[in-house]
């Protein structure tokens, strides 16, 4: 039973952190109908960003944390909206994909080339002490990464319903034509959502990469995940990219330890395609918003 | 079968004829080197590379080999194997002496057929068991195999340990597979029962499941063969969840890597290593300040065995006295290569007939963040 | 008019060049050679399910892995090539067929990653079935066919073999977009409703496109295997499905000479950047990013473009875009 518990939790605080690159994803979805795939690349290259504050800058970690923070909303935020998204709109669908795709190649290859190859050790952000609850041991580490994805969720969720500009995001990701036509700058709130996205990205890779070490390769498997999990939760609710996140990292972790590792993989799969030809606004999503 | 051979002999007869000619026309020997310098093997395939100009420079600097330069291109295979043979076709092709590389056995066991094929010798930094099983008299190895490396360990878990119930946590890759088979004939052997079989994929995070499962198996000890990075995980999550048994590893466990990453939750971590940079040898040491004033970093095991694989072309080829692929491996069958008399080898390694190497191993225990060297098993 | 004999006379200008171009080269520029018409031919049938019938898939390496285990199995259990490769292709096409089905519901994002995920479920059952695939190991040594005595051991040899594959296919494929048939997969792509009203069987059309595609993904699985003499199945991971899409997109989806052009650009691109050392993955990045940008039909749209900007005066362009597509 200590045991069931264990992965369980585990499961919880790993699914965290799907969520968190989770929710940019669906994010994106919304503002541009894209679907980045090098939204894993996003995540993993922010925390070289804080690494190069901290070894080449010489900034202590709180001031590199923010110099990785605005470097990413700078370069994942703005440049990909206006260098990549923005020219190529107009066309849409299959050319952007691959877009992205390249995007996703050149920003890991960057870092391979010019800061390493190797996984890079990164500093703890939180306590790595053990809380024992009911036989099963779980860092304050994981409990943090639940608390901030909770948080964010609740905190961006607020945001885009009670304030004006977040109405007007939300506008333009449901119907671009007649909110521009009720005077919503939609280029401005595309942006907007572009730099949500970044600084989660950010976030996402400041609290994970003191588990996943800072790599180049990282991308790619929190990639896959995080489409699977904002998929399985709904693409069109934020709140569905907690929901698919935890629910990834829970069966993963069951499905390792009382099924079969050695098709763990597999799992999540099977659940993405259930989902998609079963319930394809996925288990929390609303059918209103964007028809697929 | 008959044809087969008889076709295969006359194409690399035919190649050897096409290759040789230029060799000795020119004034430089080619040492290409095909190694994994993208993709997934990266850090190794580099370190290796690295290491192998580092002895190509040396040597260059002292006359080179019998008198002619040693030419070192890069083929980078983006570990994959399909490349990694096209380009051995290629450095073949090319004009190449001897083929320093591939680090991957997944690539090697491939590319060695092309470069057995053409009669060409070549040096693998690969550890997979098949490599030297498969009868290919052109592959020599720059470390020792799985198959050579994990029974060393046997002894440690039977007599050292004292242990009957052991765990096995392994990546489920060609690398990993290939140990854990050899572990589990072992273990079979030594009369020790597995009680937690536990692979894992290549990249893998999260190794709650993994460690639950070793902690409920009651395992005295865990033997694990994870790449660097997943071994820093493993032991991360083990010290979380208040793993007690001893972690053993091959090679890569105790590793200057998976101390940094891992940190405190390395410490204790034992495992048997084959060529590490901190064995208590005077000429590895001071291979690795050479490295490390080289390149600005520290070498792993790679770098050694690149380093190794240009200085036994350079001995082995002066003692054959000509530039002849056949000859050349013919005589590596079965020799030894003492350091006292052959310094850049760095420690006594031995060749046997199928390409398998000797050397002496260390076994490794990480104490304070240090790789500390516990004891020396003498080369087999 | 001109281009009724202008097509097939750069057809056969090609198949001479394609004739000739071993001759005098050494192995690896072979090898090469051969590894672009096996992925031309992957490409090729993508680009049909892609290009002509709209339908994304990103599993063709997944078909490539059943192809080429397939063959692997069967010859090195002393099958011919010949027997093995059919029977290799035939399990693509009826797997392709029940692929298909999911595009029938869903479209677009949605069934990349049906196929995306399915490409990884193929790649897991590839490592964790030892007893037929050989796991992570792999299978090696599988035997090259040979014909009426004549062994394709040598490079060359297996060269030619591999261009009268390809030749076949490239035909094959000619025949299918020309067809009836072609016309309704265009028809599907470019409005899916209109074609319904006009009496195509649309579910029809959707579950052949997906399926013959997988076919030629399945061919090109089965030329891999005596080709490399190694699997593993590393080789046909998802990442290699999106390599076969760049090709299809960066030469130009839906023209002819699309995926071949394609195909060739990315295989030969690292041969040719590879002055710049570790650099040319970062520089074949921006060139992608810079061609969709630009011109999102690919190459063989920067070609048109090109044409259109320095000889504007050609009135038969929509025509002649027609036909270039077909």
């Amino acid at each position: 039973m200590s045991q069931f518990f264990q992965v369980m939790l585990s499961g919880l605080s790993t699914g965290s952190i799907y969520a968190l690159a989770a929710i940019g994803f669906t994010l994106v979805w919304q503002a541009a109908q894209t679907v980045n795939f090098a939204q894993g690349e996003f995540v993993m290259l922010p925390a070289f960003f804080v690494l190069i504050g901290i070894h080449a800058l010489g900034l202590p970690l709180w001031l590199a944390l923010i110099f990785g923070l605005i470097v990413a909303v700078i370069v994942l935020g703005v440049l990909f909206k206006q260098v990549i998204v923005q020219p190529m709109l107009p066309d849409g669908g299959l050319p952007l994909i691959i877009a992205t795709m390249a995007l996703g190649i050149l920003l890991k290859e960057s870092v391979k080339e010019f800061y390493g190859a190797e996984a890079q050790p990164y500093p703890q952000l939180f306590p790595l002490d053990a809380i024992t609850i009911g036989g099963a041991v779980i860092s304050v580490q994981d409990v943090m990464n639940l608390v901030v994805a909770v948080v964010v969720v609740i905190g961006l969720t607020m945001f885009l319903n009670r304030t004006r500009t977040g109405r007007c995001m939300q506008a333009t990701a449901q119907n671009p034509g007649v909110a521009e036509i009720l005077g919503v700058n939609i280029r401005r709130m595309v942006l907007y959502t572009f730099l949500i996205n970044a600084g989660l990205a950010a976030l996402a890779s400041f609290l994970i990469s003191p588990i996943y070490l800072a790599k180049f390769s990282n991308g790619e498997s929190i990639g896959m995940i995080a489409f699977i999990a904002a998929i399985v939760g709904g693409f069109n609710q934020i709140r569905g990219a907690i929901a698919g996140g935890l629910l990834i990292g829970v069966v993963d972790n069951i499905t390792a330890t009382y099924i079969t590792a050695e098709y763990r993989a597999a799992v999540p799969l099977l659940l993405l395609i259930g989902i998609i030809l079963l319930k394809p606004e996925g288990l929390l999503g609303t059918k209103e918003g964007r028809a697929v | 079968m008959n044809r087969r051979t008889i076709l295969s002999l006359a194409a690399s007869s035919l190649m050897l004829a096409s290759t040789l000619t230029p060799a000795w026309a020119q004034d430089t020997v080619k040492l290409p080197c095909v190694c994994e310098l993208s993709g997934a093997g990266a850090a190794a395939g580099t370190n290796y590379r690295d290491g192998a100009k580092l002895a190509v420079e040396e040597i260059n600097a002292t006359g080179g080999i019998l008198g002619k330069q040693i030419e070192m291109t890069d083929y980078d295979t983006a570990t994959d194997p399909q490349t990694s043979r096209a380009l051995v076709q290629k450095a073949i092709d090319d004009g190449a002496y001897v083929i320093i590389g591939t680090v991957y056995s997944g690539s090697t066991i491939v590319n060695m057929l092309v470069a057995q094929q053409a009669g060409i010798p070549q040096f693998t930094g690969a550890e997979a068991p098949n490599i030297t099983q498969g009868g290919n008299p052109f592959i020599f190895r720059t470390a020792y195999g799985a198959q050579k490396g994990v029974p060393a360990l046997t002894g440690y878990f039977k007599d050292t340990l004292k242990v009957t119930k052991i765990g096995v946590a392994w990546v489920n890759n060609d690398f990993g597979k290939g140990g854990r088979d050899v572990f589990v004939t072992e273990m079979a052997a030594a009369g020790i029962e597995i009680v937690a079989d536990v692979p894992s994929e290549q990249g893998q995070a999260d190794f709650a499941a993994d460690v639950s499962k070793l902690k409920e198996s009651g395992a005295e000890a865990v033997f694990v063969y994870l790449n660097e990075e997943e071994s820093a995980r493993i032991l991360a999550e083990a010290k979380k969840q208040g793993l007690t048994a001893p972690m053993v590893g091959e090679v890569t466990l105790t590793g200057q890597k998976v101390i940094d990453l891992a940190g405190e939750a390395a410490e204790g971590a034992i495992a048997h290593v084959g060529l590490t940079s901190k064995a208590p040898v005077p000429a590895i040491q001071e291979f690795a300040a050479k490295f490390n004033t080289a390149y600005g970093r520290e070498t792993d095991h790679n770098g050694i065995k690149g380093y190794t694989a240009v200085y036994a072309t350079k001995y082995v080829t002066e003692m054959v006295g000509s530039f002849d692929g056949q000859a050349f491996a013919d005589k590596m069958h079965g020799i030894t290569l003492k350091a006292a008399e052959y310094p850049g080898m760095l420690l006594d390694t031995s060749w046997d007939d199928t390409g398998e190497l000797s050397r002496e191993s260390f076994m490794i225990k990480v104490e304070g963040g240090q790789q500390v060297v516990v004891g020396t098993i003498p080369a087999n | 008019m001109l281009r009724t004999w202008k097509a097939p006379l750069l057809a056969i200008l090609g198949l001479i060049l394609l004739l000739l171009a071993p001759i005098g080269q050494g192995n690896y520029i072979i090898y090469t050679l051969c590894s672009w018409m096996v992925f031309s031919i992957a490409a090729m049938g993508l680009n049909l399910t892609l290009g002509y019938a709209g339908q994304i898939s990103l599993a063709q390496a997944a078909f490539m892995a059943i192809g080429a285990y397939t063959v692997a199995i069967m010859t090195l259990a002393g099958w011919h090539w010949v027997v093995a490769a059919p029977i290799g292709v035939f399990f693509c096409f009826v797997i392709g067929l029940a692929l298909g089905f999911p595009a029938l519901r869903v479209k677009g994002h949605f069934l990349a990653f049906i196929t995306l995920a399915f490409n990884t479920l193929v790649f897991l059952v590839a490592r964790n079935e030892d007893w037929l695939t050989g796991g992570a190991l792999g299978k090696v040594g599988m035997p090259r066919p040979s014909f009426f005595g004549f062994g394709t051991g040598q490079q060359i040899s297996f060269y030619y073999f591999t261009l009268v594959i390809f030749v076949i296919a490239a035909l094959l494929m000619y025949g299918i977009v020309r067809s009836p048939w072609g016309r309704a997969f265009k028809a599907l792509r470019e409005n899916p409703v209109r074609a319904e009203s006009l009496g195509l069987d649309t579910r029809m059309i959707t579950l052949l496109a997906f399926a013959i595609g997988s076919a030629y993904g399945g061919l090109a699985g089965a030329l891999i295997s005596p080709l490399v003499q190694f699997i593993e199945p590393g080789s046909f991971a998802v990442h290699h499905s999106l390599r076969i899409l760049l090709m299809v997109v960066v030469g130009g989806s839906g023209f002819f000479y699309g995926p071949m052009l394609g195909a060739a650009v990315v295989i030969l691109m690292p041969e040719v950047l590879r002055f710049t050392e570790g650099y040319y993955l970062i520089i074949y990045a921006v060139m992608v990013i810079v061609l969709m940008v630009f011109c999102p039909s690919g190459l063989i749209g920067v070609y048109g473009k090109l044409r259109d900007r320095f000889f504007p005066k050609v009135v038969v362009r929509a025509d002649m875009q027609q036909g270039a597509q077909l």
